[in-house]
């Protein structure tokens, strides 16, 4: 019998560059692996999905004066981009991003703000679905 | 040691950091056919780890990983 595939399921609901790298690195990775990955986007993290917003990531106010130093570096580094983890991880077709349906009225936002790469909006009920099964579940 | 692995492809990974030596190397294996060979080279520190679970996890064959200097070189063997 085929061995089940790993399932990776995170919460992401950080908007600044660093803990979208930890969500991006992670997710593209586990894509590699051959891991069913699922990105849940609320609160901050929703408003990345606004077409744009990855682009303009950036530190959080405690670390804001390391930002330009860091993005200079990332570059020397030829690192990607978390725009390009994110489409990198949407080409395996492992990866199911989800927007999530309240944050997007707080903020309202709409469906056509959205990358394309969004699969689907959804609650808190369809996250703890898929999470139920996953083998690792993370919120960051 | 010593012995020669016939390879099919090299993937020169020197300078990146992880995820890519992992990113890349599975873009690699994906183009092999199976029973060839890839040659991964890499100076990751994280590349020793990285690349042997990778390969593990695909349920692939790391045939030999030779260190020198700083730097990894590991033969992979596509098997399914």
């Amino acid at each position: 019998m085929p061995r089940k595939r790993k399932k990776l399921a995170i919460i992401v609901h950080s908007g600044t560059l660093d803990k979208l790298y930890c969500a991006f690195i992670l997710g593209s990775t586990a894509t590699a692996m051959d891991m069913e990955t699922h990105l849940y986007f609320t609160f901050w993290g929703l408003n990345m999905l606004v077409k744009g917003g990855l682009e303009k990531a950036g530190l959080p106010a405690t670390y804001k004066h390391m930002e330009e130093q860091l993005k200079k570096k990332l570059k020397e580094m030829k690192y990607p981009t978390p725009y390009e983890l994110l489409k990198r991880m949407k080409a395996s077709g492992l990866l199911k991003i989800y927007a999530c349906s309240p944050t997007m009225e707080m903020f309202g936002v709409k469906r056509e703000d959205l990358i394309p790469e969004v699969d689907e909006i959804a609650g808190a009920a369809a996250f703890l679905d898929l999470a139920s099964d996953a083998d690792i579940t993370l919120l960051v | 040691m010593g012995g020669q692995i016939k390879t099919h492809r090299e993937l020169d990974c020197l300078g990146l950091y992880c995820p890519e030596p992992v990113f890349r190397t599975r873009q690699e294996i994906d183009k092999l056919a199976v029973g060839q060979v890839l040659e991964v080279i890499a100076d990751d520190p994280a590349a020793e780890e990285d690349i042997k679970r990778l390969v593990k996890r695909l349920g692939h064959q790391l045939l030999e990983i030779r260190k020198e200097k700083d730097r990894f070189h590991f033969f992979i063997k596509k098997v399914k």
